[in-house]
């Protein structure tokens, strides 16, 4: 297949022979589990259990609330001991609503749905039980899959891109998911296909997984409708938009999604959770996890309830072998600083890193900009970093946001070769926060002028018909004495 | 265990080589052209060298202590070194001490402190002081000597050139001098003489290519200049876009001209080879914080380069230009930045979102 060639990118190490050879293990259940409610974009889900409540392993805990939402499941059988709040995955360490279940360590399931035949069931159908099985993005966007699934009522679609580029360093969760599971992610593949009523089907796996485009292939051989492809290692080819257009030489409109250009992305291992949630019946209650980086003393992956804490990932993982420099969610490009090892997986964690030596010690000095283009050669979206970071220095935001920071999609090429080692990323997420709470801001305030306007207008037409009352009653009365006056003249003329 | 790492973005993997890196890169590359000049012009140009360097190094000390700023990193980032370096290559070779320092001065003082340090100056910093001492001191800027190799017949001893270039002694610059090939054929266009005549009579070719000829101290071998050059691309501290669309066009209009009138319009070789053409288009034009940033705006840069240095070169009144196109181009650049930025994905060159035909439903 001719692929096409997108701008810029990087080609950082990928490291990922830490852990591409360790089969996925499952981790033993934890006593407790703590399972936030809002593990996706959108609203949070809400609780429809108590404290004190028996749960089963994969029984509906709370249900997903508006149209972008997904429910949460229980992700092992035991008790529902908290709910409350409790430090969420998120660099802040902030809580958020999160219920705790001590687990009984039988491991029971609930009853499940009863499958669905992929080969029979409409659309609908199967978008609905994605949606019920709390399925979302897993590749770390976490946008309720079902709703993607969906788009094909709004939208001319004819491709169904399935990304296994896996283009962050030291990730192998995808990788091991393809090779282990191959026959299960085609099979999930054709089932979002056929909701999505597309002809065709691309997985797209970076070059740097042989094994995976192999296996991919053999498990996809006489189908007529999915097509394993193997892309140029380079990050950032995991971006849905790069990744279309590297695949079908089409360049998403700014501001647009790639439906509008019929192309619909899903992760790999979203396709396995479907493929579970439809032939199965099974809710998305555990996903892949890598745990790797050099101060892991054996690296892994690792089938995880959601809702584990991290420090059991990594004393499973037989703890650190030197005091880590850094601890990440996520890879490495684009994760967030662990911001404490209580934290729980959720469905969108792909990765547990400990980072020492090397990688995570270049940041310590930094020097000015010598404007030498590194970044704009490396950006993806075609944007010049060096005058957005300038611009937001000086707190100018419009200029900042007429340069296309808007268009950033914040992959961190450009901070990855600055020799001045200039925290780029930090500046965008950081102006890009800023910009928001500035429209907010400007919205309240015309909202409040609004509102103030039809008031003083309701007021004023109020006085106005009071005036008006007051005038029509002052005529009437002055009308009565004008009569009065006339009969009192004509009684006098006639008594005359 | 628990640990709470700072708050900072992503990414945290870096690729990248330092600042210090690239200088350090950018100096090698100027090492050959360097060793080659020093090497033909002897011991004046060794001293010369060395007084510009640890000039300028001290002009950025001094600064920096008078502005209260840490002094050791801005000095090991290698920027100075690198600023005086390139200076004293334009230098004639035999130049006395004094336009070397003052030089550097003016390099570091005017043409990168007031901008406030690295990465802010608006012009390049040795071609600044290039030009303040060209325009000042017109007859030490152009008292250029025919090459006395340290091993030859015409070498020059430690002493000579200790009184060559701190002025007192015997031997004097004044009756050695000669003119640098751009200024002869200058010199003999404007008597009327045809160029190549006039070049055939002074210079062999042969030591031209390789800089067996009168000029700046690190100008003149242009092999060993494109040999640094090409390193330079090759550790993609530039790209290709402002050498070759300086270089191209500088040969485009010399090969015009030398076409309309073989007479007096030199060849393009000639202007290739001759002057700080090599020299500029490599490592002055190429200077990272002067030139744009866009691939677009390089070669736009790159174009007006080589067009301001023909047109000076051939009707102004100085016979070489590089300095001043160069000099012009900067200023240039905020400009040529602010309307040449690349195109963002998913939108047009006007910052429109993309449309295609095909319409959601």
């Amino acid at each position: 297949m001719k692929l096409f060639r997108i701008r810029g990118g990087v080609h950082p190490e990928g490291r990922k022979r830490l852990s591409e050879d360790k089969p996925i293990e499952d981790l033993p259940l934890p006593e407790l589990l703590h399972v936030p409610l809002q593990q996706h974009i959108g609203a949070p889900a809400v609780v429809i259990v108590k404290k004190g409540d028996l749960v089963k392993k994969g029984q509906v805990i709370a249900t997903a609330q508006g149209h972008i939402s997904a429910p949460v499941h229980a992700p092992s059988s035991g008790q529902i001991v908290g709910l409350g709040r409790y430090t969420a995955p998120h660099p802040s360490g902030l809580p958020g609503r999160t219920l705790t279940i001590r687990t009984d360590g039988k491991d029971q399931w609930a009853a499940l749905p009863p499958p669905l035949d992929p080969f029979t069931a409409s659309p609908e159908e199967i978008a609905k039980r994605v949606s019920d099985s709390g399925i979302v993005g897993m590749g770390g966007a976490t946008f309720p899959s079902a709703v993607k699934l969906n788009l094909g009522a709004r939208f001319d679609l004819h491709t169904l891109i399935i990304n296994g580029a896996e283009c962050e360093p030291y990730l192998t969760c995808d990788d091991r998911l393809m090779r282990e599971h191959s026959a299960d992610v085609i099979a999930g593949v054709r089932i979002m296909a056929r909701a999505l009523k597309v002809e065709r089907a691309i997985i797209a796996i970076e070059a740097n997984k042989p094994d995976a485009i192999r296996r991919l292939r053999h498990a996809a051989q006489n189908d007529d409708v999915v097509t394993v492809v193997e892309v140029p290692t380079r990050y950032p080819m995991g971006s849905e938009k790069h990744l279309t257009q590297t695949l079908l030489g089409k360049e998403t409109p700014a501001r647009g999604l790639t439906a509008d250009i019929g192309v619909v992305v899903h992760n790999a291992a979203t396709a396995f959770a479907v493929f579970e949630a439809v032939t199965l019946g099974k809710p998305l209650v555990s996903r892949i996890v890598t745990v790797s980086g050099e101060a892991i003393t054996r690296p892994c992956n690792l089938r995880v309830p959601i809702g584990t804490p991290v420090a059991k990932l990594i004393e499973h993982a037989g703890d650190v072998k030197v005091e880590p420099e850094r601890l990440l969610l996520g890879g490495p490009m684009m994760g967030q600083p662990l911001s404490d090892l209580k934290v729980p997986v959720v469905k969108g964690t792909n990765g547990v890193l400990a980072l020492a030596g090397l990688e995570a010690s270049a940041m310590a000095h930094r020097t000015s900009c010598i404007r030498c283009a590194s970044c704009v050669d490396a950006c993806p979206c075609g944007l010049v970093p060096l005058d957005m970071a300038a611009a937001i220095r000086k707190e100018e935001m419009e200029i900042a946001t007429k340069s296309g920071l808007m268009d950033c999609v914040g992959c961190g090429s450009c901070a990855y070769v600055c020799p001045s080692n200039i925290p780029l990323v930090q500046y965008f997420n950081y102006a890009k926060g800023r910009i928001t709470y500035l429209q907010r801001a400007e919205h309240k305030q015309k909202e409040t002028k609004r509102l103030a306007d039809l008031r003083n207008e309701r007021l004023e037409r109020l006085a106005q018909a009071k005036r008006e009352a007051m005038a029509k009653r002052k005529a009437e009365q002055a009308r009565k004495k004008a009569e009065k006056a006339a009969q009192e003249q004509q009684q006098e003329i006639a008594s005359a | 265990m628990s640990t709470s790492p700072p708050l900072i973005g992503g990414p945290y993997l870096k690729q990248s080589p330092s600042v210090s890196h690239i200088m350090l890169v950018v100096m090698l590359a100027l090492t050959p052209a360097t060793l080659y000049g020093l090497f033909q012009f002897g011991w004046p140009a060794v001293n010369l060298f060395a007084v510009t360097i640890v000039s300028a190094m001290a002009a950025e000390a001094v600064w920096l202590k008078m502005a209260g700023q840490p002094i050791k990193p801005a000095l090991s980032d290698g920027s100075a070194f690198l600023t005086g370096w390139l200076l004293v290559l334009t230098l004639p070779p035999w130049a006395p001490w004094w336009i070397g320092a003052l030089g550097s001065v003016i390099a570091i003082w005017l043409g990168k402190q007031v901008f406030g340090g690295l990465g802010q100056n608006l012009f390049n910093p040795a071609m600044v002081a290039r030009v303040v001492l060209l325009i000042s001191f017109p007859v030490q800027m152009t008292a250029f000597i025919a090459p006395h190799p340290l091993a030859g017949p015409a070498t020059i001893d430690f002493m000579e050139g200790i009184a060559i270039t701190f002025g007192y002694g015997t031997a004097h610059v004044d009756t050695l001098s000669s003119a640098s090939v751009l200024g002869h054929l200058k010199t003999e266009i404007g008597r009327g003489t045809a160029w190549s005549e006039a070049f055939a009579d002074t210079f062999n070719m042969r030591g031209f290519v390789f800089g067996a000829v009168p000029g700046s101290l690190g100008e003149t071998s242009a092999p060993l200049l494109l040999l640094g050059g090409l390193l330079l691309w090759g550790a993609r501290i530039i790209t290709w876009h402002i050498p070759l669309a300086m270089l191209g066009s500088i040969a485009v209009l010399a090969a015009l001209f030398n076409a309309i009138d073989p007479l007096i319009y030199p060849s393009a070789l000639v202007h290739i080879l001759s002057g700080a053409t090599l020299l500029g288009a490599f490592f002055i034009a190429t200077d990272l914080v002067t030139s744009p940033v866009s691939p677009l705006g390089k070669v736009v840069f790159g174009v007006g380069c080589g067009v301001l240095v023909y047109v000076i070169r051939t009707w102004a009144g100085y016979p070489e230009g590089v300095a001043f196109a160069v000099l012009i181009m900067n200023a240039a650049t905020p400009l040529i930045d602010r309307y040449l930025k690349p195109r963002v994905y998913g939108r047009t060159r006007r910052g429109q979102p993309l449309a295609y035909k095909e319409p959601s439903k």
